[in-house]
């Protein structure tokens, strides 16, 4: 699967199980993506959210 | 074939685990990204049989837990663990009444109060954090007065409501590490050790998780914190401290992924097989 860095447009391969709300990262220049949507074998990759202040474990 | 109602936002190292573990054991997992759901009771449809919270947003998660048991469904953990967990103040609390080892603590509002409170739990240095927080972010270790007062003054006019609350803890000089145990129903199934030269050991923080071996002291200790915040999917911040193990912090959503390999241990398998068992008996 592959989705195109919003960040630097590279192309991003993806591993088979990669999951919609999954946190990846651009191998070309290591930005924080999210993936928004996966349709046909495609992903639509967009910038990761920040980090919020509720955000934990 | 029981169905796991998996609350997520984004989705972590972690939940990928889980999915992974469910596959294996043929659990059914339905995927529910709580940032896009309408909770609305009149037109929900509920079609899974227990639901797991691993929201990274704890505010979200709380409101999605809420929802989820006014229909009934058994939510993991339920709505009072995490308001207890999700508050270090509400879990010196709890831990406190019934007598679980942990440190020392106050709450106070006002600069004049914490002056107090700093010379009740022993003098400096102690710890300010907020009640709601993780991953090590905006703990203060507080050496002296002047730091103190700094520290009250910054949160009195920048901090929210929220950060208004100040929360003291006596500071513990660990060895160079703590100790997480994760536990599930009760039982501590594996430990690490977290260890950094750093006074904060989060391993978000930079702390190198190591296996740690159950003892029956971590293992008492842990059952103990569990039953006294109501159970579940935990796990436990423990210092070790000249009057033996005690606990710091519990989380209501645990993350482990870093944690599998130095164990050995499949906490991925054991939450499914914890969700799968309370599904069955509800």
């Amino acid at each position: 699967m592959k989705g195109t860095c919003t960040v630097c447009d590279a192309s991003v391969t993806l591993p088979k199980d990669t999951e919609e709300s999954e946190i990846i990262s651009c191998s070309d220049c290591k930005s924080r993506l999210v993936v928004q949507k996966i349709s046909n074998g495609k992903a639509t990759l967009e910038k990761a959210p920040v980090v919020e202040e509720d955000w934990g474990q | 074939m029981i169905t796991i109602g998996l609350l997520h936002s984004t989705i972590r190292g972690d939940e990928k685990l889980i999915l992974e573990a469910a596959k294996k054991r043929k659990v059914n997992i339905k995927l529910i990204d709580i940032r896009t759901e309408i909770f609305n009771p009149l037109t929900y449809k509920i079609d899974f049989d227990v639901a797991l919270v691993r929201s990274v947003s704890t505010v979200k998660g709380t409101y999605a837990a809420n929802f989820f048991e006014t229909f009934g469904v058994p939510v993991i953990n339920s709505s009072s663990v995490t308001h207890i967990c999700e508050d270090k103040f509400y879990t010196s609390l709890y831990l406190s009444q019934k007598k679980v080892p942990t440190l020392k603590f106050a709450l106070v509002f006002n600069l004049e109060q914490a002056v107090q409170a700093v010379s009740e739990l022993g003098g400096f240095p102690v710890v300010i954090k907020p009640p709601l927080g993780s991953w090590g972010r905006l703990l203060a270790k507080v050496n002296d007065m002047d730091a103190l007062e700094a520290i009250i003054e910054h949160k009195d006019v920048l901090g929210s409501p929220q950060q208004k609350a100040i929360y003291i803890q006596e500071y513990i000089k660990k060895p160079g590490r703590d100790i997480r145990s994760f536990v599930v129903g009760g039982k501590a199934i594996c430990a690490i050790y977290r260890d950094s030269p750093h006074w904060i050991t989060n391993t978000a923080r930079g702390g190198k998780a190591s296996n740690c071996p159950v003892t029956k002291e971590i293992s008492r200790l842990s059952k103990a914190a569990s039953e006294a915040v109501g159970g579940g999917i935990l796990a436990m911040d423990i210092f070790e401290t000249d009057k033996g193990l005690q606990i710091n912090e519990i989380n209501h959503t645990m993350e482990f992924k870093n944690s599998e390999t130095p164990t050995g241990v499949n906490i991925s398998g054991a939450i499914v097989d914890y969700c799968v068992k309370v599904a069955k008996k509800s």
